[in-house]
């Protein structure tokens, strides 16, 4: 089996698996990085998500073999080093999580969101937060935490 | 985390060291009586104490509870210990909760569901509470020769006001430890509560938010194997035949084991056994009825004629009051099947040893796990230990413990530690799903719009009674029919969130409106109207209470200005479940064709709200979860397999779809009396009797989505 070489989180990792294990099982079988969920397994839930060179990726559909040489993910861990990252303590601020199994890819999403519009308004934010599914029902809270972060950025 | 195993000294060392030595106060969290707690010390720990939960005060200051009941997101971890700081003074945040692995020789009601983890442990904690602050100024007093009553508590400290003497909680401890546990401590007076009603936020969400392994899934262990299983796709079939030659040789895999209608794949990650399982040839024959939607439909339509049917309750003379109607109103209503989809799919740990068992992950019925787990393996409960991790949602899915069974009976057969993952597929097509059900309600009007007869028949398959016969309106009504009949399935059904009142809710609210509008009366108005019958002149037993249910609905009606609004069409709902009373008010205003539900008002009676922000939460999600429900819900099947395997077709509630939601509590001191459901079946009836009112549409059936007349205009996004 191949050999992968991967930037996460600031540090180098290599994992010895198959050219299309999804980035999510590498992750969390090969890596111990637990906090990228696993909800489907077809791109439809977003508990997988982290970022890849800033941007929101599915990892439960991204095949290990598509991260190129150089690039770098971001998981939930890496997101900053103390759990200090603005929207990790607008997450807290407005108390979000109930079960919080979905809350890292959440996360993850809204985090790419703000690389790429750091001020967005409501509708962007719905936009860019609706294809994440929360069973728990924590909408409101979800894009009340995501404002506030904006504003911290 | 530790077991609390039947008080051994070898325990008492271990729950010290735990917990910093000090004051270790027992007391039984679940049972029915109010006990006095008990100082525990090495000296009394010889004898053979009873009970199942502790306060512990370190010499240290921490302070430490013993919590039997999972945590699913109702966010009892961070309402335990504001209820324990409440009478302690404490500083909540020092109060630490430890997860207790199952004993069911301690706890007798160690399980999260029907909104009772408030309920059961709140005079108990709040008694405990009480009791060690009495101990702690006792041990004050006798240290400063200064009588009790001159000592006062406060963020952890006692303090002897006069001489402005103060000293920390985990300084007193060991002397506290020592001093007589006194019967009957008073409780504080609810208007000095400080802790309890402020909003709190949740104590796991660190962990939460930085992605710490605290789920069942994230639980690795050195040496473990991993593996799924596949089940038969189709209710009613079994297994016919079996080739796993290509999946067996395929990397990483370990072994293909057949048991009971199942082939599990094993192997050494998650991936390998995913792609393996795609090379098993499994071929499978008929063992049943293969059902299908229309079936359903078929049979539904003979169970609300049959002769068969089990009465459930019975008042007066229906037949004479129908006979004698001005008017009568009939409506049928019908809900699908439904899977729970919590985000986290069934997964659990398992590892048969010869000499026990150890079993880890998410579950709500730990005790009837092991049971099973004992009876199949034919191994004593005492060497099967359960640890429970954070459950990624329930909504009763993990109530059932199938998939505890499953990963022991593979770890018995493979002989090695294994991690079961069902996949989301497995998990939508695997069965106990909130069952089908329709209804046919029946009201008699008399000339002045009085209701004066009421028939339910509720037929559902796999659901013994569909009626909860002692609700409203039973008791306003002087003659009165509801009964049931049941249709026995292969497809296998359980408790969801709110069992049978999430679907019937719905359908009485819905009806209740319809014979407002017969009988041309306010649909607010005609419910009050209703309790009041039942307070002046009851019919049978009442087993709701009037003047709760009375308060919900007029601070509905007054927080949502119902009737004040032009342009905005108004539905009502109010239900009683889960011994809490809750009244909704939804908001649609017309975009030209399309009805768009704006806004859903929620005023709960849930009793004294220990944290208001987790209130809210429970609220919110309820209100979410029951219209999404109600909107987009639905699970059909063709030859007994399920047609929506994943949530590319099953369609669950997201960001774009919500509607403001405005939530208020009654503050009426009654002790708490859960929330995790009751907000929940009100809601689907609210949006229905708005979009009726906003479109002259009655919908009967759910999902709306499906409505023939303007479902299509609610599909949304």
């Amino acid at each position: 089996m191949p050999v992968f070489t991967l930037q996460i989180n600031k540090k180098e990792y290599t994992a010895d698996v198959s050219a299309d294990t999804p980035l999510l099982w590498v992750l969390r079988d090969h890596f111990g990085l637990v906090g990228t969920k696993f909800g489907c397994g077809i791109a439809a839930c977003g508990a997988c998500t982290v970022l890849l060179d800033g941007d929101a990726i599915r990892t439960c559909v991204y095949a290990v073999s598509r991260i190129k040489s150089g690039q770098k993910i971001t998981t939930i861990e890496g997101l900053s080093e103390k759990g200090d990252h603005p929207l990790q303590l607008a997450w807290d601020e407005v108390d979000v999580p109930q079960c919080g199994y979905c809350q890292g890819g959440q996360i993850m999403v809204a985090a790419a969101l703000l690389n790429s519009n750091p001020k967005p308004g409501d509708a962007e934010i719905e936009d860019a937060m609706h294809e994440n599914i929360c069973r728990c029902g924590a909408y409101h809270r979800i894009k009340e935490a995501v404002k506030l972060a904006s504003t911290k950025i | 985390m530790s077991t609390l195993n039947k008080t051994s000294r070898r325990d008492f060392l271990k729950i010290s060291s735990l917990t910093g030595g000090g004051l270790l106060l027992g007391f039984s969290w679940f049972s029915a009586q109010a006990e006095t707690p008990f100082s525990i010390t090495e000296a009394n720990f010889a004898g053979d104490l009873s009970f199942n939960s502790y306060l512990s005060i370190a010499t240290d200051g921490t302070i430490t509870i013993f919590s039997p009941n999972p945590e699913l997101g109702q966010n009892i971890m961070t309402s335990f210990p504001m209820i324990v700081a409440e009478e302690l003074d404490a500083d909540w945040t020092k109060v630490k909760v430890i997860q207790a692995a199952l004993d069911t020789k301690k706890f007798d009601r160690q399980l999260t569901g029907g909104s009772g983890a408030i309920p059961h442990s709140w005079k108990k904690l709040r008694t405990a509470g009480a009791t060690a602050r009495y101990l702690l100024i006792a041990a004050a007093a006798q240290r400063w020769s200064v009588p009790s009553a001159e000592c006062t508590t406060a963020n952890g400290m006692v303090i002897h006001t006069l001489s402005g003497k103060k000293l920390g909680y985990g300084a007193l401890a060991e002397d506290a430890a020592k001093i007589a546990v006194p019967a009957n401590v008073p409780l504080k007076n609810r208007k000095d509560f400080t802790i309890i009603g402020t909003a709190t936020k949740n104590v796991a969400n660190k962990d939460i938010v930085t992605g710490k392994g605290i789920f069942g899934l994230d639980f690795y262990r050195e040496g473990m194997v991993f593996a799924m299983i596949q089940r038969p796709p189709a209710f009613g079939t079994k297994i016919k035949s079996v080739d796993s030659a290509a999946a067996k040789s395929m990397p990483g895999i370990i072994d293909v084991v057949n048991f009971k209608n199942n082939v599990a794949i094993v192997g050494k990650s998650t991936w390998e056994v995913m792609k393996a399982r795609k090379a098993v040839k499994i071929e499978y024959e008929k063992d049943g009825n293969l059902e299908s939607t229309e079936n359903h439909d078929q049979i539904f339509a003979e169970l609300l004629k049959s002769d068969k049917a089990i009465i459930r309750r019975k008042d007066g003379d229906v037949e004479t009051a129908f006979k004698n109607a001005a008017k009568i109103v009939t409506q049928e209503y019908q809900c699908p099947f439904v899977p729970h989809n919590p985000l986290e799919p069934m997964n659990f740990f398992a590892h048969v040893r010869p000499d026990g068992v150890e079993l880890v992950g998410p579950t709500q019925t730990p005790g009837s796990a092991r049971q099973a787990v004992s009876k199949l393996l034919n191994i004593p409960e005492d060497k099967i230990t359960v640890e429970i991790t954070r459950l990624g949602g329930g909504f009763g899915r993990r109530l059932k413990y199938d998939y505890v069974v499953e990963a022991a009976e593979l770890s018995s057969i493979i002989k090695l530690p294994v991690k079961l993952m069902w996949s989301r597929e497995d998990d939508m097509m695997g069965g106990s799903y909130r069952p089908a059900v329709k209804y046919r309600f029946e009201a008699a009007l008399d000339a002045d719009g009085v209701m004066t007869g009421y028939k339910l028949r509720g037929v559902g398959i796999n659901l013994g009674n569909a009626t909860r016969e002692h609700n409203f309106p039973a008791g306003a009504v002087p003659n009165l029919l509801i009964d049931s009949v049941e249709h026995i399935s292969p497809i296998t059904t359980g408790a969801w969130r709110a069992p049978v009142t999430n679907f019937l809710g719905f359908a009485e609210q819905s009806f209740i409106d319809e014979v407002a509008l017969a009988a041309a009366k306010d649909p607010i108005e005609f419910r009050l109207s209703l309790l009041n019958k039942a307070r002046t002149n009851p019919a049978g037993a009442i087993k709701y209470n009037i003047d709760r249910m009375e308060t919900v609905i007029k601070q509905a009606a007054e927080k949502s200005g119902w009737g004040t609004k032009p342009g905005v069409s108004q539905g009502f709902s109010v239900y009683f479940s889960h011994a809490s009373y809750v009244a909704q008010v939804c908001e649609v205003v017309m975009n030209g064709k399309v009805p768009v539900i704006k806004k859903i008002y929620a005023v709960s009676d849930c009793g004294e709200v220990v944290n208001k922000s987790g209130a809210l939460q429970q609220v919110m999600g309820a209100v979410v979860d029951g219209m999404g429900t109600a909107m987009y819900g639905k699970l059909s099947f063709t030859e007994g397999k399920p047609e929506q395997k994943n949530f590319d077709e099953y369609r669950l509630i997201r960001m774009k779809e919500i509607p403001a939601i405005e939530a208020h509590f009654i503050n009426n001191g009654i002790d708490p009396t859960g929330l995790g459901e009751p907000a929940l079946p009100p809601t689907g009836g609210a949006i229905a009797n708005a979009i009726f009112k906003a479109t002259g549409t009655r919908l009967t059936r759910q999902p709306f989505i499906d409505d023939p007349v303007i479902g299509k205009l609610l599909q949304g996004y």
